[in-house]
């Protein structure tokens, strides 16, 4: 390759990562669903004809970023590239093929130029309700948990599929914000096409081979001359978590192997009867999202930068769920897994490991009567606790890690929802102590505005097993729901509160890093000063 | 006669408009006491065009001071006091992480620390409803500590004061009748808007920057007065309007990237003057390149900005303040941006620079590192010899050094294609930047004009309109200077937002007009300069969007009295402006009012349209010099010409260089430069290409 070509192909790189940017915008701009729009729970990208994941928006979680990764080759395994139409759209929320619960519905549009197919746009976002259960782990198989739908057509050259609409429509609380949803998502793939042509333009290719072939073979040496730095080994972790009926085990073998890095979660605990379950596909993308955090983070993601990583679990665990297990609140667990990751490296790269945190989001769920005493309120307001501390500085305080998505503001939800916060401030003292502090989880204090009971979907985390502290490290607090001078509430499942109680939720706080007697005199005082612990 | 002062991070930019021509003057700014420069600069281009300070009429000045005390943390000793119960609502932030792969990520925490944060029993709820009063017996412990820290300033900021703020006011007069000498901001008047994390930060920003801002304008304005100046002093905002110091003393806030914000003035008189109705304005200077659309002869504003934006200037690494602003996207990537190689072997600029100390490598200073001068030295678009007329020197052999050792040899280029790489980089983030930017605000960057200014931008400005698919740009007069020359352009004006939600359906005419009247009442206080004539155009907005979405759209209102079946009339304009955004309206689908916006601005002299003139292919001598072209990757002899020598009417076909005396002009050959009536550049592609 001429040394110009490099520059150029460079340049496509950007430009194309700019393109997605463009498609990821468009769907926030447009969409609905709060936690799409203010929490920003999208993903969205671009793949060659081979299926491969050449470029996708930085903004969206992990946990679909890496996912909908394979769900364009299940696409193209239903609808076959040589089949595909100028004007089609096609769609799923199968939890096996897209992105590992029925509320994220993936779209995956052909792109075409001068009537040639070039590659696709896949994209996909988190819509509030579709039907079933709710948004909570209480079901005890996905059918419950709301309307299932297999690989289809929304569009066939250009036409929408209306019966597929009015069908989503009838199986949903929220019609309009459902639909709006989904013209949403197809909107942001019309974009992307429209600027892939233009690139191609500029640069004169008719195809993505090259480009693509030049995207994948640097991504992929890039992670792998990460990987090789890592000294050959058998690494292994297990982490207990709380789980829904009973605790669960995550048990991880991790294989550096010259330039791959072979996960394996055998005994790892059987599926669990409720919600909590995980696809692997979803599995695979916390794990490999832990891995790129610590072993390359400044390669952008795409099928060459995921593919020196080889992450499997065994059928029927709970980190691979087999259909008709329910999957709804998969992120608890799956939200888990770079912690477990860690644990692992933590032996191979020691300085670079952090504590672990609290990991999995703690939303918010509430469900009620309106003021009208007719209509239902359902609010989903995103929180969370601290994150693990790092070998050279403290954790952060009331921040989602992995996840990536924003919290809610209170004026927002007491704008949308009968809520009256009466607290949110740290939890001081809650982050685990050490010669770095984890991040201070957070205490939260809510009750109805109206004085009428409600309902909470809980699905929490970390209560009675804290996250681990780190060389020496103490762990963070553990989390906590109850009634303000009452009762404890369990950490998963729907439950009622009453008109005139106070809930109390404390987030968990991160794990310390190093032994508490090496902290500095400084960071103690300032610690002291600032009431923090 | 006129004066306008822009003081950036290493330049203060001046300019005398004097029987309406202007002269020009760029100094060093002087860090630590700006005024001592704006004084020198000033007398000196008064002496040099024989003006007397007397026969100043008016000062208009903006400056990047505020944005700098806040990034430089040199603000007041400050605190903040807030609802009980919600002491972090600074640090908790949006509980995300602005980049996802980073495990050692910083956020950027609240210029108050928790230390100087305190809390009072109080209580409003979403509807205004005052739930619990302020409880002032228990304030002792609060102002033992204010007289004990010595605090300079206060910032007040509860939950919902932007519906009703008069737990707030109580606390102002309490503490204001305690501690005369304490400066107070308190958020329903800062920034009267729901979201606390974004009202409480932009009151924070506010109170820590008052009494430094108080002191240089009182300062600037004695000397200025013991000078002999005997005028009008106004400020730019960063909304791109004018304002009159006491109001600028109250709410500090609003000069935050006042700077930039005179060149997007310009840059809309410009698009006034040629009739152009899609136009990105582009400013690249020696550290950052800014980049703002104008639609329709006026720029976009946003109510929201991001200042001291942490690494590669990231979204959301910032803190976030709310007030009207010149939407702009800004990125690091100006004339001293670093070059360097990543892990990826891909070559990567900024965000930091190498400043005016050691500055490019080329400079001779001490710089090692490569920058975007050292790349633009290298491909023949900087003739060292002749740099700013030939008064710096510049050494090629330093550049070289540098792109040799930090970019060529981890990727084994040669020297050309390496300095080549470079700039296709930097043109290349620019133009991604700008695209980005555009469809943020659902637009797209083809058929625009540029038009550029700023030190470096006529060097990069064609290379990125190729890229854009832009098919003309303009470069203005006195373009190196041009955000100093758009404070003269820049009208007076308020703006005044309050939130008040509601579904349309619900719409309660008389609430409403109450509400706007007040507004209308509150800009016009403000507005009460003297010295500007009463011609003032009042303009009404209204935010609406689908319940349910979290965009809302700004739609222009009447301004007049309104009825109950006005809802019809709202909605109607509602669906305009979302079917042009969107493409389709939602027929199921509620409306939900949210903020309504007053802004009150004086009528400014319509720009003449400049006279079309007969053109003639210019014959002028030329020398050459050997710039690389980019598509045949070598260097390709291009005529150069000195840009004064150039009259109206004349035309250059192809790739040319003009050079100027503060800057150079690069034409590629896909372009034809003509000499406007004005004097302007009108790059324009031609055609078939």
């Amino acid at each position: 390759m001429s040394k110009i070509n490099e520059i150029t192909n460079q340049l496509m790189w950007n430009r194309l990562l700019s393109v997605v940017e463009e498609q990821g915008q468009t769907l926030v701009r447009t969409a609905f669903s709060p936690i799409v729009r203010e929490c920003g729970d999208i993903s969205a990208g671009i793949f060659d004809l081979k299926g491969r994941m050449m470029a996708q928006a930085v903004t969206g979680t992990p946990g679909h970023v890496n996912s909908m990764a394979e769900s364009v080759k299940h696409f193209m395994r239903f609808f076959s590239i040589q089949h595909m139409n100028e004007g089609d759209i096609y769609i799923t929320n199968d939890p096996w093929m897209g992105t590992g619960h029925l509320n994220d519905f993936v779209l995956t549009t052909p792109c075409f130029k001068n009537n040639k197919i070039v590659g696709l746009f896949s994209c996909t976002s988190h819509l509030t309700d579709i039907g079933g259960i709710g948004t909570g782990p209480d079901a005890t198989d996905v059918h419950m948990e709301g309307i299932y739908i297999p690989m289809l057509k929304l569009a066939d050259k250009g036409k929408m599929n209306k019966t597929l609409l009015s069908m989503i429509r009838q199986n949903t609380r929220q019609p309009v914000e459902t639909e709006g949803d989904v013209y949403s998502l197809a909107a942001c793939n019309d974009v992307g096409c429209l600027r892939l042509n233009d690139m191609m333009k500029e640069f004169e290719i008719s195809d993505l081979n090259q480009l693509s072939n030049f995207i994948y073979t640097k991504s992929v040496n890039a992670v792998k001359k990460e990987i090789k730095k890592i000294p050959n080994g058998v690494y292994k972790n297990s982490m207990k978590v709380d789980g829904f009926e009973k605790p669960v085990t995550l048990n991880a073998t991790l294989i550096v192997k010259e330039d791959k890095i072979f996960m394996d979660y055998n005994g790892t605990s059987q599926k669990s009867l409720y919600g909590i379950n995980v696809p692997l596909s979803y599995t695979r993308a916390y794990t490999g999202f832990g891995l790129s955090c610590l072993i390359s983070p400044e390669v952008p993601n795409n099928a060459g930068s995921l593919s020196p990583y080889d992450i499997n679990a065994p059928e029927g665990t709970i980190l691979n769920a087999k259909y008709p297990a329910s999957v709804c609140a998969r992120h608890i667990i799956g939200q888990m897994l770079p912690d477990v990751v860690f644990g692992c490296l933590e032996k191979a790269i020691p300085d670079l490991v952090p504590a672990e945190g609290a990991s999995c989001l703690w939303n918010l769920t509430f469900r009620g009567q309106q003021k009208d005493n007719k209509s239902i309120f359902a609010i989903t307001a995103v929180t969370n606790g601290g994150t693990g501390a790092r070998p050279s500085k403290d954790g952060l305080s009331a921040t989602a890690y992995p996840s990536g998505v924003k919290g809610t503001p209170v004026e927002i939800n007491e704008a949308v929802a009968p809520l009256l916060f009466l607290k949110k401030e740290f939890k001081t003292g809650s982050g685990g102590k050490g010669k770095f502090r984890g991040g201070d989880g957070q205490i939260i204090e809510i009750k109805s505005s109206l004085g009428k009971d409600m309902e909470i979907l809980a699905a929490y985390d970390r209560i009675k097993f804290p996250p681990r502290g780190r060389k020496g490290g103490e762990n963070g607090k553990p989390g906590l729901i109850k009634i303000k001078n009452g009762r404890k509430l369990n950490g998963k499942g729907t439950q009622p509160i009453k008109g005139d109680e106070i809930l109390v939720v404390e987030t968990p706080g991160g794990g310390g890093y190093g032994l508490f007697k090496k902290r500095s005199k400084d960071l103690l005082n300032q610690d002291k000063e600032n009431e923090l612990i | 006669m006129r004066l306008a002062i822009d003081i950036g991070g290493t330049f203060t930019d001046l300019v005398l408009e004097k029987n309406k021509t202007l002269y020009t003057k760029k100094v060093l700014t002087s860090v630590e006491k700006p005024e001592i420069a704006v004084l020198e600069g000033v007398l000196e281009l008064l002496h040099e065009n024989n003006v007397e300070p007397s026969q100043i009429d008016m000062i208009i000045h903006g400056t990047t001071l505020a944005t700098n005390a806040v990034i430089e943390r040199k603000g007041a000793h400050s605190c903040f006091i807030t609802t009980s119960g919600f002491r972090d609502v600074l640090d908790i932030g949006y509980e995300s992480r602005f980049d996802q792969y980073d495990l050692l990520l910083e956020k950027t925490l609240s210029i108050v620390p928790r230390k100087y944060r305190y809390v009072v029993e109080e209580r409003t709820d979403v509807d205004g409803k005052i739930l619990k009063p302020l409880n002032i017996k228990n304030l002792d412990p609060i102002f033992n500590k204010i007289s004990k820290e010595k605090f300079e300033s206060i910032g007040i900021g509860f939950l919902h004061s932007y519906a009703n703020p008069k737990n707030e006011i109580v606390l102002r007069e309490l503490l204001s009748k305690k501690f005369p000498d304490i400066k107070i901001s308190i958020s329903s008047e800062v920034c009267p808007e729901i979201r606390e994390y974004e009202r409480f930060t932009t009151t924070v920003i506010n109170s820590y920057i008052k009494p430094l801002i108080s002191r240089y304008l009182d300062n600037l304005k004695k000397s200025l007065v013991n000078k002999g100046f005997n005028c009008s002093f106004l400020l730019m905002t960063s909304g791109g309007s004018l304002t009159n110091v006491e109001n600028a003393t109250d709410h500090p806030i609003r000069l935050v990237e006042s700077g930039p914000a005179g060149g997007v003035i310009l840059a809309t008189s410009i698009a006034k003057e040629l009739d152009l109705k899609q136009v990105i304005s582009f400013d690249m200077g020696g550290t950052t390149a800014k980049i703002t659309l104008i639609e329709n002869k006026s720029p976009n504003k946003a109510r929201e900005f991001e200042v001291d934006r942490k690494s590669r200037f990231k979204k959301g690494s910032g803190l976030p303040i709310r007030i009207p602003v010149i939407e702009m996207v800004e990125i690091g990537a100006g004339g001293g941006s670093i070059a360097r190689v990543n892990k990826l072997d891909q070559i990567t600029i900024g965000p930091d620079s190498a400043g005016a100390d050691p500055g490019p490598a080329c400079y001779g200073l001490g710089g090692q590192e490569p920058t975007i001068t050292d790349a633009d030295l290298i491909i023949g678009k900087i003739n060292p010899d002749n740099f700013a007329s030939g008064k710096i020197k510049l050494f090629r052999k330093k550049s070289e050094l540098a792109i040799r050792e930090k970019i060529s040899k981890p990727l084994k280029l040669n020297l050309e294609m390496s300095a080549l790489g470079i700039t296709e980089m930097v043109d290349e983030t620019m133009a991604n930047a700008a695209r980005v930017h555009a469809v943020e605000q659902g637009q797209d960057t083809e058929n625009k004009t540029l038009i550029a200014f700023g030190g470096a931008a006529p060097l990069h400005v064609s290379r990125i309109a190729e890229k854009l698919k832009v098919r003309k740009i303009i470069i203005p007069t006195n373009a190196s200077v041009g955000s100093a020359v758009g404070f003269l352009l820049a009208p007076v004006g308020y703006e005044v937002i309050k939130s008040m939600r509601f579904f349309l359906r619900d719409f309660k005419p008389k609430i409403v007009n109450d509400l706007l009247s007040k507004m209308n009442s509150e800009a016009e206080k403000v507005i009460n300069i003297k010295n500007t004539s009463k011609n003032f155009n009042l303009e009404r907005f209204v935010y609406m969007r689908y319940f349910g979405q979290g965009h809302e759209i700004k739609v222009k209102i009447d301004n007049r009295n309104f009825n109950l079946k006005d809802t019809n009339y709202l909605k109607k304009n509602f669906e305009i402006e979302y079917k042009k955004l969107y493409g389709r309206i939602l027929p199921h689908a509620e409306i939900e009012v949210l903020t309504w916006a007053v802004s009150l601005i004086n009528k400014i002299k319509k720009e003449k349209k400049i006279k079309p003139i007969k053109s003639k292919i210019y014959k002028g001598k030329s020398q050459i010099t050997k710039i690389i072209n980019v598509k045949k990757s070598k260097f390709i002899n291009t005529k150069t010409y000195t840009r004064k020598d150039l009259l109206p009417g004349n035309i250059i076909k192809g790739a040319c260089v003009l050079v100027e005396d503060q800057t150079t002009i690069i034409v590629s050959d896909n372009f034809q430069t003509k000499v406007l009536s004005n004097n302007y550049l009108e790059i324009e592609m031609i055609k078939g290409k």
